[in-house]
């Protein structure tokens, strides 16, 4: 059942992925892009990660790809036009390159020895929002710390970056003002 | 029988594959930047498959932490994308190869 049901949001996530970067509206890449977020939260709740499936949905799903389409609409991009292949005789060799890294990941696969501890087999508390929390604000202060300082200056970065006219405008003005 | 742990490093594989060749193949500011999300989504799902292999929540935590990161970029990275197309008219990448603004 569970091999069933990661072969299915396994594929999902590819097939989503693929589309990601084979469309050429950078629209119908974010809806791919949503897809993969997706079907990654069903795979964290294979995994046992109930909470950070959550956050994926609302942080990802949500936020990030909510602005992300924010501004696609905002620019107006149109799509991408199909441009003349440089380059063409590196791609026999690009594929012969890729079918070599292929063999070699599938080798591996294959001799990795695998791990006694499989997922879900025991219940234990890894994974839920209790330990998350206590793990972040005892061991993990500092990380945690240093995030929010890392947020602070994405705020004032972003404030700076997008206000009207710009940096570099806003400058001039204030230096002939 | 259950999905390993090397299934989905398999699959992590396959979706930074697949992300850096969109960094590598697409013309398009957006389009990269979503490619790099698919790249940071691909290590989140290491962590956590490692985190619930080995029961330890530290993967856990550091994927939350990813996510935070990934958020700050996205705003700071999108104010600069609009930055670019406000001065330049478009979001070809080849077009702004010139770090004057």
């Amino acid at each position: 059942m569970l091999v069933l049901l990661f072969i299915l949001f396994g594929a999902m996530a590819i097939g989503c992925a693929l589309g990601v970067v084979a469309q050429r509206n950078p629209l119908y890449s974010a809806i791919s892009l949503i897809g993969v977020f997706v079907s990654l939260a069903c795979l964290y709740v294979m995994l046992a990660a109930p909470f950070i499936a959550a956050v994926q949905v609302i942080v990802y799903a949500g936020a990030i790809m909510v602005l992300v389409v924010f501004v696609i609409m905002l620019l107006n991009v149109e799509e991408e036009e199909r441009r003349r292949p440089r380059l063409r005789f590196l791609v026999p060799a690009a594929i012969a390159l890729a079918g070599v890294l292929i063999a070699e990941v599938a080798f591996i696969l294959v001799s990795v020895q695998q791990v006694p501890v499989a997922a879900g087999s025991s219940v234990s508390d890894v994974g839920l929002t209790q330990s998350i929390g206590a793990a972040l604000f005892t061991k993990y202060l500092l990380p945690f710390e240093i995030t929010s300082i890392l947020l602070l200056m994405a705020i004032v970065g972003a404030m700076t970056l997008a206000r009207r006219g710009g940096l570099i405008r806003s400058r001039e003005q204030t230096t002939r003002g | 029988m259950e999905p390993q742990l090397s299934w989905y490093l398999a699959l992590s594989a396959v979706l930074f594959t697949i992300g850096m060749a969109g960094v590598i193949i697409k013309r398009n500011v957006i389009a990269m930047f979503m490619c790099i999300e698919l790249m940071l989504n691909a290590v989140n799902l290491t962590f956590v498959a490692f985190a619930s292999f080995f029961q330890d929540v530290t993967g856990q935590l550091f994927v939350f932490i990813v996510m935070t990161v990934a958020a700050a970029e996205a705003a700071v990275g999108l104010g600069i994308i609009i930055t670019i197309f406000r001065n330049r008219e478009s979001l070809d990448v080849d077009e702004a190869s010139i770090l004057k603004l």
